[in-house]
């Protein structure tokens, strides 16, 4: 039986990649974008540019006024009604690094810093490096053999010295959801800062940042359909009153002299500099445009994408799918054959999958593993991409057998 | 400058125009005609950084002449390796220097094989026995 998406007509670049000879399946690592983003930044550039905050000019008032109405959108999205404030960054990995250091000052030497064995190196690498600065123990919590953090075990973990927690709430390598709830309990009730690598988790259904209870809660609009360039940190009130500036610069200040200055309060003082002024605004159309889509529907169209992409991997003697996935993604390795020789045989048959480590290198080893091929799935894409898939591979297959 | 024998049957060989299976049954293959490397030379000194596959490559200069021995977990990569190899072994330094290897893999119809985004090794395989040409 055939799945078609509905809203893959609203992808201008999934015909393009077809006339290619491209079938897109590496979402998670960039999705494609909606007609109605492209349209949003066209007409930005159209009709006049203008940086934001600080012109006088009609311009400028229309730039910031279409940038603060994303942050209010994003805000939305994350149904943080007024127990925060988003801040736009360059991307999530500028985000943690804007945690990492922004929170360093609460760190005494020996405190601990939670993260999980799965994390990307986007939130794995500031807190390491966090921690070998100020002499911290960076504590890893284990997972099940179904790759979800063993909240068992965490519970041991989380103590009195755990200074912060800062974990993902889906992981780009195994697709499985974490308990972050739970988690973030375990920390708070320990006194500890939260952070939710909200990476994969954004794209995936919608999440209630007061529910979760999390300090921050970071993604990157590129993943959620959005432009590139844009990050973003979601900081409840109390927790963003901690966190020191960092990048300074223009527009982040209040008073500035040679030999002192005073800045901002979030979200403009944790700004510096120009933002992505046209990729916040572009992430405004995309969430508008997602705000329209049936969220049941395209939830159910993802779940099933995703049961064909497991059955059928597991229907494939020899493949082993690493983790058992729950959504939006499948990792796999196939016994006695090298992932860079399959990767290279599906490449050549215009399949576009992900190899290689993931920006996971410590999970991945820990697994035993040198690296995986990663099917990953978007909105648009249709069960005829992966009958093509399976067609490339069951060839790839054959011809390495 | 005529060309190696080794690189005058892959030109002969391998061609734009060949399908993909084609192209990867004739890299496996070549990668089986690879200048053997034993295990115990197997090591880290040898292993070419920034691959996705482990390639290792050694090489001497006998009577002034380069001669590249490589070896790789992974097939297809072996295989690309070992068209590397029929074009420069035998080379002396300056021609190694001189040798267009870009080029070279354009001509096999290979040339995507070196696009930037490719993690397959074969770049920086490329890369490490420059080196050597250049020490």
């Amino acid at each position: 039986m055939s799945l078609i998406s509905p809203w893959r007509a609203d992808f201008p670049a999934l015909d393009a990649l077809e006339r290619q000879g491209q079938i897109y399946l590496d979402s998670a690592a960039t999705a494609q974008k909606p007609q109605a983003l492209i349209d949003a930044l066209a007409h930005y550039y159209a009709n006049g540019a203008a940086n934001v905050h600080r012109a006088q000019h009609l311009p400028g008032a229309m730039a910031t006024q279409a940038f603060e109405d994303t942050r209010h959108k994003v805000a939305e999205w994350l149904h943080a009604d007024s127990c925060g404030q988003v801040v736009f960054t360059h991307g999530a990995t500028s985000a943690f690094n804007l945690l990492a250091y922004g929170l360093e000052h609460l760190f005494q030497p020996g405190d601990e810093i939670v993260i999980s064995a799965l994390e990307h190196h986007a939130n794995l690498l500031p807190w390491q490096q966090l921690a070998a600065r100020r002499y911290l123990k960076l504590v890893v919590l284990a997972l099940t053999p179904d790759g979800v953090i063993d909240v068992d075990a965490a519970a041991h973990l989380i103590t009195a010295r755990t200074r912060l927690l800062a974990v993902s709430q889906l992981s780009n390598v195994l697709g499985t959801w974490q308990p972050v709830g739970q988690l973030v309990a375990l920390a708070k009730a320990q006194g500890a800062l939260t952070v939710i690598d909200g990476a994969q988790g954004v794209v995936h259904g919608r999440h209630d940042v007061q529910a979760l209870g999390c300090d921050f809660y970071v993604f990157s609009s590129h993943k959620l359909y959005g432009p590139d360039g844009v990050g973003v940190v979601f900081g409840r009130h109390q927790a963003l009153a901690q966190l020191r500036h960092w990048q300074f610069g223009g527009e982040m200040v209040l008073q500035a002299g040679y030999h002192e200055a005073t800045f901002r309060p979030a979200p403009l003082g944790f700004e510096a500099g120009t933002p992505p002024v046209s990729g916040v605004i572009g992430l405004g159309a995309t969430l508008d445009y997602l705000n329209d889509v049936n969220q049941v529907a395209a939830a159910e169209h993802e779940a099933r994408l995703h049961e064909l992409l497991c059955a059928g991997l597991m229907l494939r003697e020899g493949v082993q799918l690493v983790g058992r996935p729950q959504v939006a993604l499948a990792s796999f390795v196939v016994e006695g054959v090298h992932n860079a020789d399959l990767a290279h045989l599906l490449t050549e048959q215009g399949i576009a999958v992900r190899a290689g480590h993931h920006c996971a290198i410590p999970l991945i080893s820990s697994l035993g593993l040198s690296g995986a091929i990663r099917v990953s799935l978007g909105l648009y894409n249709d069960s005829e991409d992966l009958q093509r898939f399976f067609n490339a591979l069951d060839q790839a297959l054959e011809l390495l057998r | 400058m005529s060309l190696p024998s080794d690189a005058q049957t892959a030109l002969d060989t391998f061609d734009a125009s060949l399908g993909w299976e084609q192209r990867a049954r004739l890299l496996m293959q070549w990668g089986e005609r690879l200048p053997s490397v034993a295990d115990d030379e197997k090591v880290d000194e040898h292993l070419v950084d920034g691959c996705e596959s482990k390639v290792w490559l050694l090489g001497n200069l006998e009577e002034g002449r380069w001669q590249f021995r490589a070896a790789s977990d992974a097939r297809l990569i072996r295989g690309l390796v070992a068209l590397l190899l029929a074009r420069v072994n035998g080379l002396s330094t300056q021609e190694l220097q001189q040798v267009d290897l870009p080029d070279w893999f354009n001509q096999l119809g290979l040339s995507r094989q070196l696009s930037p985004s490719r993690s397959n090794g074969l770049n920086a395989v490329l890369q490490k026995m420059r080196g050597m040409a250049d020490s």
